[in-house]
């Protein structure tokens, strides 16, 4: 499970344009880069970020070895409905990721 | 007297409106090569047009491993008006792909952020797709300065 | 008369506390990044080195082969508020000056009974970090004990002393030429005052032994061990000089 930094407000008024952050820990290995033994290291980076609000996309992200080390991604959305904000991370060797967070909205 | 000082004028302002759009134009160089074509790739046809797009990023930065980048959009973001995808290209890293971001009306603001990587000093250029399949840009000239000292680790 | 003299008196008083202290011409680090690289470090929830700090919290709690964990001797982590800014500091145990990572270790051989970890190990930095930025904030406060004096000097006289193929001293470029550039980049003041700190250059946390080891070896020298004498003694050193300036750890640098 890597180490994830997520930021959004706990609560927000209907309709408001909230702005949510999201970081995680992972090395974005570019597949370009020599390892110690002079051989290229294979790519190794998240390829892919998904935000669902109650289920729903509101924001995804695709992303390529452009993107620094543990990948830092903000966005805003619109609070509709009090619910859960869904976040998720896919990349390379399997990798998968899977963050939740409540949202009240009033 | 009246009618030619009229058309003096209106021949001034032609003239500097030609100055102004040159004087635009030679600001940044049109991108080209491999750049322009992946611009032309995600545009599928439809023209480009500057404006509505500000990508904003340090004309200088601190290091090219890591470089906070944000795009902004002129849109209301409304269900019949919206960015639905912002796309980022650059110049002279490996490959020419940045990032690609899905947005839509629950995004709220057509405004993100990420941090980057730049091999060198180079040109990036931002672009949106609108709701209604317009393509709008913003085109940026980065100095990426390499660190003096080889550390080695 | 006497109301003369004891106005005299007290406008000598007020004359004295009114004189400017020499003026501060240190200046962090921090000061000399970009605007969008300040703003990383100021953002809690962006800065990646909260990352190794969340790591910490949970090894703070964490019980290693059913050893008590360092919450159960310490209690919460602002317990140890102050702590990193006081180090290096003597360590009774080893009869030595160590820095912070040392000290840790020391503890989580000692008191956990588990083996110290190697140098920039994960584990170690997480701690650190978390440790370290119970003292942001506060002024860096090396203490005032008769026994790291020989060491502090000595890690003066290494700081003064030219190294390497390239024989030049950290005192040539960061005292003499601060503010002055090396190729493009400028040449800081180099004040250990956020260490351990995430250096884009690594694209991650790493200690201030790290960051030493690499600049000997950018002016081909033999960099000094970690965990070494001469390490902590330079570390020592830097305390001193930065004495008083805050804390940001935990920082991040170009």
């Amino acid at each position: 499970m890597a180490r994830t930094l997520i930021q959004l407000p706990a609560t927000a008024r209907r309709g408001e344009v909230i702005e949510v952050s999201a970081l995680i820990a992972h090395p974005m290995e570019t597949g370009y880069r020599p390892g110690a033994d002079g051989r290229v290291l294979p790519r190794d980076i998240v390829r892919r970020f998904a935000c669902r609000y109650n289920g729903e996309l509101v924001f995804a992200a695709e992303l390529h070895p452009a993107i620094a080390a543990n990948p830092y991604l903000a966005f805003h959305t619109v609070a509709t409905d009090s619910g859960t904000l869904e976040f998720e991370w896919t990349g390379d060797q399997g990798f998968r990721q899977v963050e939740r967070r409540p949202l009240q909205v009033t | 007297m009246a009618s030619s000082s009229r058309t003096r004028r209106l021949l001034l302002q032609a003239g500097a409106a030609v100055t102004a759009q040159v004087l635009m134009k030679a600001a940044w160089a049109q991108p080209t090569g491999e750049l322009a074509a992946a611009v032309a790739q995600f545009a599928g046809g439809q023209a480009v047009r500057p404006g509505r797009v500000r990508l904003e990023i340090s004309p200088l930065v601190d290091n090219g491993n890591v470089v906070p980048m944000r795009v902004r959009v002129d849109s209301a973001m409304t269900a019949s008006d919206h960015v639905s995808e912002i796309a980022v290209f650059n110049e002279k890293n490996p490959q020419r792909d940045v990032a690609r971001f899905t947005l839509g009306p629950r995004a709220g603001k057509p405004d993100v952020a990420t941090r980057i990587r730049l091999a060198t000093s180079q040109q990036l250029v931002a672009l949106a797709r609108m709701s209604d399949g317009s393509v709008w840009s913003d085109t940026v000239d980065v100095v990426v300065v390499l660190a003096a000292c080889i550390e080695g680790e | 008369m006497k109301r003369l003299s004891a106005c005299w008196i007290a406008a000598l008083l007020l004359g004295c506390a009114a004189l400017p202290a020499a003026q501060d011409t240190r200046r962090s680090g921090f000061a000399e990044m970009g605007a969008s690289t300040q703003a990383m470090q100021r953002d809690d929830a962006g800065n990646p080195a909260m990352l190794w700090v969340q790591d910490g919290e949970q090894l703070w709690r964490a019980t290693p082969a059913n050893a008590r964990a360092c919450a159960a001797c310490h209690g919460e982590p602002a317990a140890m508020r102050g702590v990193a800014a006081r180090y290096p500091a003597w360590d009774e145990g080893l009869r030595r000056p160590v820095n912070l990572g040392t000290r840790i270790n020391a503890c989580r051989q000692r008191h956990q009974h588990q083996p110290a970890w190697p140098a920039e190990h994960q584990e170690l930095l997480a701690l650190e970090a978390l440790v370290g930025l119970q003292s942001r904030g506060q002024p860096i406060a090396p203490p005032d004990d008769a026994r790291l004096l020989p060491h502090r000097a000595r890690g003066e006289a290494l700081y003064r002393e030219r190294i390497g193929q390239l024989e030049l001293s950290c005192m040539q470029c960061h005292d003499e030429r601060a503010g002055g550039r090396l190729g493009a980049a400028l040449i800081p003041q180099g004040h250990a005052t956020g260490y351990p700190l995430y250096r884009l250059e690594w694209q991650a946390l790493g200690s201030l032994g790290r960051r030493l080891r690499n600049c000997m070896t950018g002016v081909r020298a033999e960099p000094v061990a970690y965990g070494s004498e001469e390490m902590v003694q330079l570390e020592l050193y830097l305390a001193s000089r930065a004495k008083g300036m805050t804390v940001e750890t935990p920082a991040v640098r170009p």
